[in-house]
């Protein structure tokens, strides 16, 4: 690890101003992505900003929304009554994620942060226009076996990694953002920016900017969600297709569907055309088969990733029937 | 963001922090990229927690932080100024073992060792959690822990004992 000067936040407007001080600042929330890519040299802050304290680890209810602070603990909030009962999907995605031990220690928003799991950004040897801009990518000619087919540039095909996320972009989670101008809530789908021919921009925070929450609307489609994980061992493994959908039915029509992919996409991927193809038709094999044909429609493979594509499209038909309850 | 070339930040002299160790307050003297593992191990003096990969896949460094099981190799130790840690050393009761150490002995739940401490205590951590109820819950509690030698059917064997004798 190189030598970095290490700060304790007093409050999130001392943090960011600490941050906005130094080129090349971090926050430390619960260390579990940070700290291991500081010691793969990947990382390399030249200040870490300690928020680890701050109060904003609460989860609230106001009225018909649930506001997670974002340094809840992942478990704290897979295991919360609340996000079981009006989020199963979140849940589900946060305790099919890391292991035990992380999952106490990782924070809500620097889950939404983590990074790619793209092997040529976390070796420093290999050319990476994400770690290093204009380097070029190894991945395309790589092993690419883990690398997304959806959202790719010729810049980059690194997935992006996290569960968590997948489940909060079909649920329409919005992101609680603290900035210079005070505070700000998107769309979690608008954190994200595709890579483009620049990957190593990755979200649309700001210089110290700081995510303080995410919010999610309890109401009937989100109960009846479900989160998939494909991966190659049944533990402890990022996600090689992943797959989060809530239906609202409506007498036998499907009323509402969502649906959001992970592992596939550069970033959580929100199929839409795939939830217009799901509305208004009965819960079956045909539409779950179509929603999982349109959900891939844009697939760009590479030379050991072709398999995602009818792997994502089983996934969907699984998750769909699962949470329309036509079958498991 | 990008990895790009920045001149290193000058090194950061140590500073005053102070834990409760397995019961006791301790005080070091700490640089900022001492993790919670190293100063366990190498100032501490307590090699009972082990660096394994020391990347967070192995399970092999895992105490408890305020009761709960965390990995300490990717906690940076300035980050837990106040924490009550526990490790392998601290968890019997004198000379009486604890339950999870009994059962793991009971059950030759180890070959080598090298992954035990960090094996019982996520266990003790899981248990705790109250989702190792079950075969299935307990494999999937302790997916974070790897254990070479494949002890992992008799792992499992004296966690379920333990959890039957609550």
């Amino acid at each position: 690890m190189r030598a970095f000067e290490y700060v304790v936040a007093a409050s999130s407007a001392a943090a960011r101003t600490l941050a906005r001080e130094v080129d090349g600042a971090r926050f430390y929330a619960g260390g579990t992505t940070l700290v291991d890519l500081m010691k793969a040299d990947v990382e390399r802050p030249r200040r870490v900003i300690d928020i680890s304290r701050l109060p904003l680890a609460a989860i609230e209810q106001r009225g018909d929304v649930v506001r997670i602070g974002a340094l809840a603990r992942n478990s704290d909030v897979a295991y919360d009554a609340r996000i079981v009962l009006h989020f199963p999907a979140v849940s589900e995605a946060l305790l099919s994620g890391a292991s035990g031990q992380i999952r106490n220690a990782a924070t809500i928003g620097g889950n939404l942060l983590q990074r790619t799991r793209c092997s040529y950004f976390r070796e420093t040897r290999w050319r990476c226009n994400k770690r290093e801009p204009g380097s070029g990518c190894d991945a395309l000619d790589g092993f690419n076996r883990g690398h997304a087919v959806l959202g790719t540039s010729d810049s980059c095909i690194a997935s992006y990694p996290g569960d968590l996320a997948v489940a909060l972009c079909a649920l329409s989670a919005r992101v609680v953002v603290e900035g210079n101008d005070g505070e700000r809530t998107i769309a979690l789908d608008d954190l994200y920016v595709l890579p483009g021919e620049h990957p190593e921009r990755e979200t649309t925070l700001g210089p110290g900017e700081l995510i303080t929450a995410v919010e999610l609307r309890a109401e009937r489609l989100h109960e009846r969600s479900h989160y998939l994980k494909i991966r190659d061992r049944a533990s402890f493994e990022f996600a090689l297709v992943s797959v989060a959908c809530a239906v609202e039915l409506d007498g036998k029509n499907i009323a509402q569907a969502r649906l959001a992919l992970g592992g596939v996409g550069t970033v959580p991927w929100r199929a839409r055309e795939a939830e217009a193809a799901l509305t208004g038709a009965p819960p079956g094999e045909a539409a779950f088969r179509r929603a999982a044909e349109t959900a891939l429609t844009g697939a760009r493979t590479r030379a050991h990733n072709a398999y995602k594509v009818e792997l994502a499209q089983r996934a969907i038909v699984r998750a769909l029937r699962s949470v329309c309850g036509t079958g498991a | 963001m990008p990895t790009t070339e920045r001149p290193a930040a000058p090194a950061q002299p140590a500073v005053q922090l102070t834990l409760r160790l397995n019961g006791r307050e301790a005080t070091f003297a700490v640089e900022p990229d001492v993790t919670l593992l190293d100063l366990l191990r190498e100032r501490a003096g307590l090699t009972g927690s082990k660096k394994g990969c020391d990347r967070g896949q192995c399970g092999a460094c895992t105490v408890l932080v305020n009761g709960r099981r965390t990995l300490s190799c990717l906690a940076l130790a300035l980050a837990h100024a106040g924490d009550a840690i526990t490790t392998i050393e601290g968890l019997a009761a004198g000379s009486e073992l604890h339950p999870v150490q009994a059962a793991f002995v009971e059950h030759d739940a180890f070959q080598c060792g090298f992954c035990t401490p960090g094996q019982i205590l996520s266990a003790v951590g899981a248990i705790a959690e109250g989702h190792a109820r079950t075969g299935d819950e307990i494999r999937e509690a302790m997916s974070g822990n790897l254990c070479r030698c494949g002890a992992y059917p008799n792992i499992v064997a004296a966690i379920a004992a333990v959890q039957r004798a609550r």
